[in-house]
């Protein structure tokens, strides 16, 4: 899974969050002819973020994202990789200026659920 | 039993490096190799103490080992018989590969050495993992040279491990686009090992000598395997080059003597020829790179019979050079100090105040050393001393410390 976390900036203009979504699309299209997409999503800037926590039982609403960085997650890619070198070239592809400012991607396995729920 | 120890113990620094590294390829397990060669050599130390040592230790360990994991892939299958059967796959590889693995291929060990150090690891997980798989050293001795507690370096080996696991870092020699970067990663492993030996005085120093010994052998088996590349043969002949001097950089008492003072006839003349024909034959390549011409400035130290025939002047161009394809504020000081050695004081020191006047270098002890042995060397006694005494602030190695005391001492008399 390819987590792109991006800085927000509102200053971004509509040309260059539109070359974004082209190249979105392009690397979205590559990858479905290959054969290994799964799934690629934006989401909404992090006004718009809830964070839920269940503290002993207590059920927590906050507004807001978890933490407070200056890179926020923007959206995702799921990929089935051979292996970390092939993610990692995926991932060096993917556009990370989806909330206008630059940002980076995170590269993590997604954990096979038939494995933990057996072990 | 003592001899037939020293036996297995030389096949075990000699081998186990190419052992593991054929093991996990096959398990494609860290730990299951790591345990089948652990249960291979404690059978060796019976089996051999009855029947004689091989003719070919290396090959009964890798034999005996791949049956160790054999048996564990069967333990295992029986004992999770239920479960999904998603979890054999891993282990069924094992006897599958059982037929085509007679001997550890040669690629084993690169394909080793890129995955220990695979930038998706720290470089501290990287050093520890280079060395316990291909060095064959024990937790324990790493643990000791690196002066952490051996919990912590145990820690930091299985959190690697698990990483290349569950991240699923490729056993493989990358593809060529990304060879030239991941070959860096892997030579700079190898020279941190070499200068943590080499350089840090304290901590115990057979463990130390040890890293030293153990970069050199590593640099040689990444220079057989991949012959082709100059900045491999450049970081042997660096490492040989330094190594050689090891006798004469430290006195009875443990304290440094600087190059300027050593007693050059104890220099190892085997590692100065050597490292002085490898440093030829790189540069011969024409892909000049940093790791070749630090060789070629320790072979123009070499080359020198006393410390007062040092060509300073070739010595200045090369750091300029270095300057050139690797610029750091402390390449520039020792291009600073060589052009003091080579074309005056004066110029030297005007370069070295320039650097200082940057600020970046204000808080790097070496930084007042060299310009406090400038100012001393020219008789500028009290401003010396005074470079001296900021140097001594920035350090709290006891070898420097000492040195940096007994030239305040001197000074003042």
């Amino acid at each position: 899974m390819m987590l792109i976390y991006s800085r927000e900036d509102e200053g971004a203009s509509e040309e260059e969050l539109r070359g974004v979504a082209t190249a979105h699309r392009a690397l979205m299209d590559e990858t479905k002819s290959k054969g290994i997409f799964l799934a690629a999503d934006p989401l909404e800037p992090t006004v718009t973020a809830t964070t839920v926590r269940v503290d002993r039982g207590r059920v927590m609403i906050t507004d807001g994202p978890f933490a407070e960085t200056k890179e926020q997650l923007a959206g995702y890619y799921i990929l089935d990789c051979e292996n970390l070198d092939d993610a990692l070239s995926w991932a060096a592809r993917i556009p990370t200026g989806c909330q206008g400012g630059v940002g980076c991607i995170e590269v993590r396995p997604i954990r096979e659920m038939s494995r933990t729920a057996h072990s | 039993m003592s001899e037939l120890r020293a036996t297995v113990e030389h096949v075990f620094r000699q081998e186990s490096g190419k052992i593991i590294a054929g093991l996990i390829r096959v398990s494609r397990s860290f730990d299951l190799a790591e345990e089948a060669m652990q249960d291979a050599f404690t059978a060796a130390v019976a089996h051999w103490q009855l029947k004689g040592v091989p003719d070919n230790p290396a090959a009964w360990i890798t034999a005996t080992a791949r049956r160790k994991l054999i048996d564990y892939a069967r333990r295992e299958r029986t004992r999770r018989k239920n479960e999904d059967a998603l979890l054999y796959v891993g282990e069924l590889r094992c006897e599958d590969a059982d037929q085509d693995m007679s001997l550890p291929l040669e690629d084993d060990r690169l394909r080793l050495m890129f995955t220990c150090c695979h930038p998706a690891l720290n470089e501290e997980a990287q050093v520890a993992l280079t060395l316990r798989t291909l060095g064959g050293l024990t937790t324990e001795e790493i643990a000791r040279a690196f002066m952490v507690p051996e919990a912590t370096l145990a820690q930091r080996l299985t959190r690697a491990k698990r990483k290349i696991q569950q991240a699923r870092i490729p056993y493989e020699v990358p593809a060529a686009e990304r060879l030239t970067e991941r070959l860096a990663a892997v030579q700079k492993v190898l020279y941190l090992i070499f200068n943590e030996g080499y350089l840090a005085s304290s901590g115990d120093g057979l463990v130390r000598r040890e890293l030293c010994t153990e970069a050199i052998r590593l640099a040689r088996v990444l220079t057989e395997l991949m012959s082709g590349n100059a900045e491999n043969i450049g970081l042997l002949a660096l490492m040989l080059l330094h190594d050689s001097r090891k006798e004469a950089r430290c006195s009875v008492d443990g304290q440094l003597v600087l190059l300027e003072e050593q007693d050059r006839t104890r220099w190892n003349r085997g590692q100065i020829a050597e490292g002085l024909v490898l440093v030829e034959c790189a540069l011969r390549r024409g892909e000049v790179g940093p790791y070749q011409i630090q060789a070629a400035i320790a072979a123009v130290h070499a080359e020198a019979r006393t410390a007062g025939e040092t060509d300073w002047k070739q010595i200045a161009a090369l750091y300029g050079v270095l300057a050139e394809i690797q610029p750091s504020p402390v390449v520039a000081l020792n291009h600073a100090v060589a052009v003091a050695m080579g074309e005056g004081m004066e110029r030297g020191l005007k370069l070295v105040d320039r650097l200082g006047a940057e600020g970046e270098l204000d808080s790097y002890y070496l930084f007042h050393a060299a310009r406090a042995d400038l100012l001393r060397r020219m008789g500028r006694n009290a401003e010396a001393a005074e470079s001296y005494r900021k140097a001594r602030v920035l350090t709290d190695n006891a070898v420097e410390c000492g040195y940096l005391d007994r030239r305040i001492a001197d000074i003042e008399g």
